[in-house]
């Protein structure tokens, strides 16, 4: 029997004879039928096609720390994962909730604090937090919303059982492989799109751009609206270009920009042109060489005080990067009562803050069952997965916890569920999780589906494209 | 168009053409050393080659002795060499990389699986068996990367941008083919030689810019000097010529015209008209290779003056 929960096969003790063994779940079935058809060949010559495709498309991404202008292949895998719509309808309930608290709680910090006065969250838990700009405190960004692009990490432990891992609110990525998986698997298999009601997704970015438009500042009526990248040599400079060129905007560079008479321009072939609204896939570290990081040249010299003075639109703002902090995790169902006053609809994985003594010493004594994870860490680095660990990984850990303790969490080792995946042995389970893109805007709006990765190693959870994950295309079946 | 895409879009059109004319180049000699001609003519042909694109203390300083072998891996394949074939198409892409979103999914493709299959060809025994099947390639390419810009890109500033590159550089380039060649010519005393060995050697010239068969449909006659100059130079319904380029030049600049370009414009006009209105007695009379220096100087002014007014990003 099967210790995760399987995406496609439950177990049944009815069948077989009552000898037990697995079933298909409804929802798979007609995939699943059809799969059994496919000779191993058809299969195999569709994956080649695929990468071949991806390589000559240049769907690709660099690596941090090889060498600049190495791309690489993110692993595409044609078995899609399949969530039917009554799940798809909870998640969404559950997600646009959660994203409308945590947009309150970043308009709250900055402004009246309510939050903190309630004694709900520590305020040294908000002040000490590496990513709160007190630059922001009494700000107004248009309509109120800071986390315009959110890519919350969703994982599932049983039916209709989502775990929300994490909450990407600052620059996540990954949404360009979601709708080039679902192009893909379009032009591979075009016969699975007529045996199976799938809910498109390839509107994405017509929605961004809507948003993106809507938040534009007080007064513009036709906002001019640009993707901002770090330049090619980023990790997710595909994505950029592509969502730029999706939009029919401009991708531009910080030098491309220059603040001027308390606005933003671009450097045009026809002079200078005004700028409102600024999609950055930049960190806050690096916008303003005179308000952050000095020496950052990806930035534009002056910006925050155009957007201080709400002149410009950044997406997603400065300093929402405090909400999705690994510290402020523990208290997002919280923050859901107190803005909403509703229960949260997605689970919050139970975590250990070790700045707390006895979380600390629970997490000390069960090391080797847990997963510990840096406060500020991200991509899968700076982690200890307990269970996959040797001892002298534990211990080092263990060091770590000791001489910071508040620069860790620890939460137990989720059952990730798995889905069916192709491996060099065949078809074998991997853990997979769900990335989900909400927009906010005037309203809450998302693609119906995400972004699934999963984890190709055998038994490994890390699921993150650096650390070799790949990706598949996820379906919600309309009824 | 931002300044820096427009910039991209300029280069990746310059190096793509400069690959074409390289190839186009390396061709021609490659077949005019297949007839027969003294080992001190095929050395001066090979040298003319890094004469043309000013690549001979370079390759000096690499390799010393001069072979066939050694001057075809500089020109194709050497990385360190910044015109090689292969850096220009490596650069080409990298361009267009950088504003692939400004370009159609096409031409993106063509520039990636360009330099894609480049790296497999290179790889491959190609160059050392059938070097001319490799050119023909990099001139397949180059036509198709025209083709689909033309055949999917909406014609906006991108596109002229992208014309004046290819144009600009093929101006470049042809002049300088016809210079080298003029003064391989002198060099080597021809003109006295046997008219039956011209033949083979300004043909090779003709070809190696698409001109042959353009010749004996525009003069129906033998092939002499005098009129090969007049068609790579003069001629407006030849498509390499330098008319012909100053024509694209002239009209895609005024494409894009700005507060500053005036100028520039002005400059580009009075090169087109010089060459509209000369005749080619004229320009033989004063020196061929005087009035081509001097129009390459110009060519050199010109992508410059594009470069002020349009690319490098203005300041606040």
């Amino acid at each position: 029997m099967a210790k995760f929960f399987n995406e496609m096969h439950a177990y049944d003790a009815a069948v077989n004879g009552g000898a037990g063994g697995e079933l298909t779940r409804e929802h798979y079935r007609e995939f699943c039928n059809w799969l059994a058809q496919q000779p191993a060949e058809r299969l195999k010559r569709k994956r080649a096609e695929a990468d071949l495709s991806f390589r000559r498309v240049g769907i690709t991404f660099a690596v941090y720390g090889d060498d600049a202008g190495t791309e690489r292949l993110i692993p595409f895998d044609i078995i899609p994962r399949i969530i039917h719509a009554g799940e798809w309808a909870q998640l969404q309930k559950g997600l646009a909730q959660r994203v409308q608290a945590l947009n309150m709680f970043i308009h709250d910090i900055y402004h009246d604090q309510n939050i903190i006065k309630a004694g709900i969250i520590p305020a040294e838990q908000i002040y000490k937090n590496a990513q709160y700009r007190p630059e922001m405190q009494g700000i107004s960004v248009a309509s109120d919303i800071y986390a315009h692009i959110a890519g919350v990490d969703i994982v599932r432990a049983g039916e209709g059982e989502f775990y929300v891992l994490e909450d990407n609110l600052r620059v996540p990525s990954g949404v360009s492989y979601m709708l080039e998986d679902r192009k893909m698997m379009m032009r591979l298999f075009p016969e699975l799109f007529a045996r199976n009601k799938i809910a498109p997704v390839d509107h994405y970015p017509d929605m961004l751009l809507d948003n993106l438009r809507s938040v534009a500042p007080m007064g513009v009526d036709n906002p001019t609206v640009v993707v901002m990248t770090p330049g090619m040599y980023n990790s997710a400079y595909f994505e950029h270009a592509f969502l730029a060129q999706q939009m029919g905007v401009e991708l531009v560079e910080g030098k491309d920009l220059f603040v001027n008479d308390n606005a933003v321009f671009m450097r045009t072939t026809r002079g200078p042109k005004r700028v409102d609204v600024i999609y950055r896939r930049i960190d806050d570290d690096f916008l303003d060489p005179l308000a952050f990081r000095p020496d950052s040249s990806l930035g534009v010299p002056g910006l925050l005080s155009v957007y201080r003075a709400g002149r410009v639109t950044l997406a997603n703002a400065i300093g929402t990067g405090v909400a999705d902090d690994k510290s402020i995790y523990p208290f997002v169902p919280d923050m859901v009562r107190f803005y909403l006053t509703e229960e949260p609809i997605l689970n919050n994985v139970p975590t250990y803050q070790c700045r707390k003594p006895d979380d600390l010493s629970y997490t000390l004594a069960n090391l080797g069952d847990l997963v510990v994870k840096e406060v500020h860490g991200a991509g899968g680095y700076g982690m200890l997965v307990g269970p996959a660990s040797t001892k002298a990984q534990i211990e080092d850990f263990r060091q770590r916890l000791l001489a910071k303790p508040d620069g860790y969490i620890a939460q137990p080792t989720l059952a990730l569920s798995a889905c069916p995946t192709f491996v060099e042995s065949g078809i074998a389970p991997r853990h997979i999780d769900l990335r989900p893109f909400v927009l906010s805007g005037k309203t809450i709006s998302m693609v119906p589906g995400g972004l699934t990765r999963v984890a190709l190693q055998e038994g490994s959870l890390v699921v993150n494209s650096s650390q070799g994950g790949g990706t598949k295309d996820t379906w919600i079946l309309e009824n | 168009m931002l300044s820096r895409t427009a910039d991209h879009l300029f280069w990746m059109a310059r190096y793509t053409e400069r690959a074409e004319n390289t190839a186009r180049m390396l061709d021609v000699n490659i077949q005019t050393s297949m007839l027969p001609q003294s080992a001190e003519d095929a050395e001066r042909g090979w040298r003319a080659m890094l004469g043309i694109s000013e690549l001979q203390s370079a390759f000096d300083h690499q390799y010393g002795l001069l072979t066939k072998k050694d001057v075809l891996d500089f020109m194709v394949r050497d990385p360190m060499n910044p015109s090689s074939i292969a850096s220009c198409l490596k650069e080409a892409r990298e361009n267009a990389r950088a504003v692939r979103g400004t370009l159609t999914t096409e031409v993106w493709e063509t520039q990636n699986a360009t330099w894609l299959d480049m790296q497999e060809r290179l790889s491959d025994t190609i160059l050392e068996n059938d070097p001319s099947q490799f050119f023909e390639w990099v001139k397949y390419r180059s036509h198709l990367s025209r083709g689909v810009t033309l055949g999917t890109m909406l014609k906006d500033e991108a596109v002229h941008f992208i014309r004046l590159g290819t144009f600009i550089e093929r101006a470049d380039n042809t002049a300088r083919i016809l210079d080298v060649k003029f003064h391989g010519a002198k060099e080597s005393g021809r003109g006295n030689d046997s008219l039956q060995r011209d033949f083979y050697y300004w043909a090779a010239l003709l070809r190696s810019v698409s001109g042959f068969e353009i010749y004996r449909k525009v003069y129906r006659d033998v092939i002499t000097p005098e009129r090969v100059a007049e068609l790579l130079m003069l001629r407006g319904d030849m498509p390499r010529s330098l008319l012909a380029c100053m024509d694209e030049v002239v009209a895609n600049l005024k494409e894009v015209r700005n507060d500053v370009s005036a100028d520039t414009e002005r400059f580009a006009g009075k090169l087109h008209a010089e060459l509209q209105f000369a005749r080619i007695e004229e320009i033989l009379a004063e020196g061929l290779h005087d009035n081509l220096t001097r129009f390459l100087e110009n060519i050199f002014d010109l992508g410059n003056r594009v470069s002020r007014d349009f690319l490098v990003p203005l300041a606040a």
